[in-house]
Order: structure tokens, then sequence, then C-alpha cells
């Protein structure tokens, strides 16, 4: 059975010998939490879900970012967090890159916007991205929306049903970075639609029976058509 | 010099209407600035003051940063048209000491430890000041902290309390501040049962001390019951929105 409870900072979460994911300490036997949030109990441990809060990268995580500097060695890219991302120039042109015969700026320009993964974090250099693999790379075309990094896990939904009821009912594709950042690509009325149902997601991620409302949301606007 | 006015009448009440042990309204509001990460406005009395936080984010100049936790940064700063006289916006030598103190009593609160090279800046701008807007503004500050999302062991609130007419009494107003004998800004972690600013103004008896310095900190839990209704409110949108006190006409 899991237990919900509404957090703020400094509240007790509960007592006891548990596991504990991020955003909780213990302090002697308690579990306080460390962020405004749900928290849910169950038989595996404490989990805290945070309703806001910067994107702090980890590993394996795609991200959507964008080229703001080049280098001779690699891209910096700004991923939405107190953090830039590293993209060695050896990640992409491979082993045999060498500065003098690889001209970066072939690959990505200044500007681009990359669908990225995180290579490597630890709390001591800044992460270091890589675009080797599915449908990773640069992101040709698309509108982007900014959310707070704390609700892409409502975005996309349980096994994604949010986010394929979302592309299917506007026609749209769309690239959810971990980090908050949403590229939502096609027919401008779907992309008009989706950013509203998106920013509504946003602002009731709390709400239990929120893919119902949303399934709503989106029939409701193909009725009136605004 | 002109003769001493009674702060507190023979009925017991205080310029304001108070009794000896009452808060000020407070009204307090989480998230009204768009483009900072976290931010809230306090009314307090008469203080009306904003805070605002920006972060966590790249520190500048980088010989500041700190390679195992963050760099808190705090700015208290009243708005020239604040108070009666206009006040000059360059940092007084008493606003520099405040913001050192509202970073001091908003530190131990945060998981700098969480945030490694990175900066955390606060902002505390007084819009219309009053007595104790250094507490105000800490009581604002923490939870614009925990509306930008920042780690934190616990919120912070703070309230201040003094002796008036050589009586103890619960969160001075400005002319009890200027008049009155004595003024004790506290503020406190409630949780986990910490002050983290303690300041007097004026001589206290040992036992004048004790008794302000419990008042206070019982004045601070109050206020933090108000803080944790408005943080539930913001983001559950379930708790009973009204978290003053006795809002008079």
């Amino acid at each position: 059975m899991i237990t919900r409870k509404q957090v703020i900072p400094g509240d007790v979460i509960t007592k006891g010998d548990l596991r504990y994911g991020s955003f909780i300490e213990k302090r002697d036997d308690q579990f306080i939490a460390l962020r405004v949030g749900l928290a849910e109990i169950s038989g595996e441990g404490v989990k805290l879900i945070p309703l806001s809060g910067p994107y702090i990268p980890h590993v394996e995580d795609q991200v959507v970012g964008k080229v703001i500097d080049m280098s001779g060695f690699g891209w910096e890219i700004d991923i939405n967090s107190c953090f830039f991302g590293y993209l060695p120039a050896s990640f992409v042109f491979g082993r045999e890159f060498s500065p003098g015969t690889h001209d970066l700026s072939s690959r990505f320009k200044i500007g681009d916007l990359l669908l990225a993964k995180v290579e490597a974090f630890d709390r001591s250099r800044d992460p270091q991205m890589s675009v080797r693999g599915p449908g990773l790379g640069k992101i040709p075309k698309g509108e982007i929306i900014k959310i707070s990094p704390t609700k892409v896990p409502r975005l996309i939904g349980r096994k994604g049903y949010m986010i394929q009821m979302l592309t299917g009912q506007t026609n749209t594709e769309m690239i959810v970075g971990q980090n908050g950042l949403i590229v939502v690509a096609g027919p401008p009325e779907g992309i008009l639609k989706a950013a509203a149902a998106i920013k509504m997601i946003e602002e009731e991620a709390h709400v239990a029976d929120l893919a119902k409302k949303v399934e709503e949301f989106l029939k409701e606007g193909a009725v009136s058509g605004s | 010099m002109e003769a001493k006015r009674k702060l507190i009448d023979d009925k017991g009440k205080r310029l304001d209407g108070r009794t000896w042990d009452q808060l000020r309204p407070v009204k307090i509001e989480v998230g009204v600035l768009k483009n900072a990460d976290g931010s809230a406005f306090i009314e307090w009395g008469k203080n009306k003051i904003m805070a605002a936080v920006y972060g966590p984010k790249e520190v500048h100049p980088k010989h500041e940063v700190m390679p195992d936790r963050a760099v808190v940064r705090c700015r208290y700063h009243m708005a020239p048209f604040s108070v009666d006289e206009r006040k000059n916006p360059a940092p007084s030598r008493r606003e520099i000491e405040i913001s050192k103190v509202i970073r001091e009593a908003l530190e131990p609160a945060l998981v700098v430890e969480d945030y490694p090279r990175t900066a955390i800046e606060i902002f505390v701008e007084v819009l219309q000041s009053d007595g104790g807007s250094r507490v105000a503004g800490i009581t604002a500050a923490a939870l614009a902290l925990a509306d930008a999302g920042i780690n934190m062991r616990d919120l912070v609130c703070g309230v201040s309390s003094g002796i008036v007419d050589g009586q103890v009494v619960l969160d001075l107003n400005d002319s009890e501040d200027k008049e009155g004998s004595g003024d004790m800004p506290v503020a406190i972690m409630p949780n986990l049962g910490l002050v983290t600013l303690l300041q007097i103004d004026g001589i206290y008896t040992p036992d004048h001390f004790k008794k302000a310095f419990e008042l206070a900190i019982e004045g601070g839990k109050r206020i933090y019951e108000m803080q944790r209704q408005v943080l539930l409110q913001k983001y559950f949108g379930s708790s009973p929105a009204e978290s003053t006190a006795e809002e008079q006409e």
C-alpha cells in the first residue's frame, strides 16, 4: 500500500528503517523532506516527488540543449541547468579527431538545438554530453516550450501514455528533454493546442486523474476550434 | 526634548490596539515574480517586502567558486520610497549589515553541498517599511527559496520581540522600535529547534531576555504555520487560503 503525503521542506515524512530516495534526508530515525512535493511511503521505501526546482543532470538523461560556444575541441551546450554541458569533438568525429583536420562548425553551429544524452556527470566537473544513439543529434525544426523539469515525468505519463495521447490528438511530434525543454513540430494549430495542453499539465501536475482531464481538454479544443 | 508618549495604555493596549502578545496582520504570497526562480511577497503590518531567489546558477566572478558547495549571496535593499524621507538608493551601512545577517540566518537551512560550483542569490527588496523588516524579509526569503526548489532542511521564520514601556511585547512596529527601550529580532528553524538569528538592541535584564526570547520563539511558530499554509496552498491548492491573523477594517 502506498501512502501519499503533501510535504514542505523540514516536514517529517515518516519514521523507521526504510530505504529512501532523493530530496530526503535521514535524521536519526526520521525522514525529512527537503523540497515541496508529494511524499510516497510504501513497502519499498520513502520517495519524494518534488514540485519545483532546477534541473540537475543525471547520467543517461536525454536533454534538449542549445550550442552556445565552440572551441577547438568541443561544444558548450546550455542544458537549462546551473551546469553547462560539454560535448567533446571526439565524441562526434570519432577517435581520429584532430583539431587541425576537422571543422567543428560543419556539424553543429552556435545556436543549433541538440537532443543529447548525459554521458558522465559528477559533482566535480561539468556534465559531459554525447550525441551517439538513436534519435540524438541536431533538432531541425519545431517550437520550444519550457516547463519545470520536475513536471517532465507527469508530461510523459505512465508508460508514455500522456505524451502519446498528446502527439496523437494534436498531430504533432514531440521531443521531450528531461531538463524541461520540449520541442514540438507539426501543423501550427497542432502546436498551439499542444502548447496549451502542456501548460495545463504543468499547472495541474499534482491533480489526480490528469490524463482524463487532458483528454477532455484536447477533445473540447477540437469542437470549439479556437 | 519632548516628553515621551506612552506606548501602552492603561488597559494594556498598544498604539495599534494590539495586546502584548499579538502579531500584526500578516499576508504572504508565493510565486509572484515570473522571471525569478522563486519569489514571495509579504505584507506584515505596514511592511511590504518582495523576496526573489535566482539560482543555483554559474558563479561570477569565477574566483569566488567553491568546489564543494554553493555560494549564497544576499542583498537586502530598501527602495527610496519605502520610508517617509527619501532614502538614498545606495546600500547603506545598515543594509549591508542586514544583508549579511539575513544570509547567515538562511544559510543553515540550505543544503549547499548539493549544488557545488554554483551561486544562489537572494534579493530582499523593501517596498514599504515598518518595524521588523529584517525578520519579515527572512520569512519571505525562506519561502522564495522553497519556491525555487532548493533543497532545504527546514523553513526559516522570524519575528521580533522587545521591551516597550518596561514590558516585554511581541512584534514591534516602527514607533515601538524607535521609542521603545529594546528590540530583539529572532529567526528560527522551527522543526529543527535551532536559532539562526539573534540580535539585541537595548538593555535587558536576564529576566527580560528570557521572557522576550521565549515570546519570540512562540511568535515564530505562529509565523511558521502561516508560511506552511501559504506554501501548501500554492502547490496543492488545498488548505484554507486565510493565513492572516486579525485583519481589521
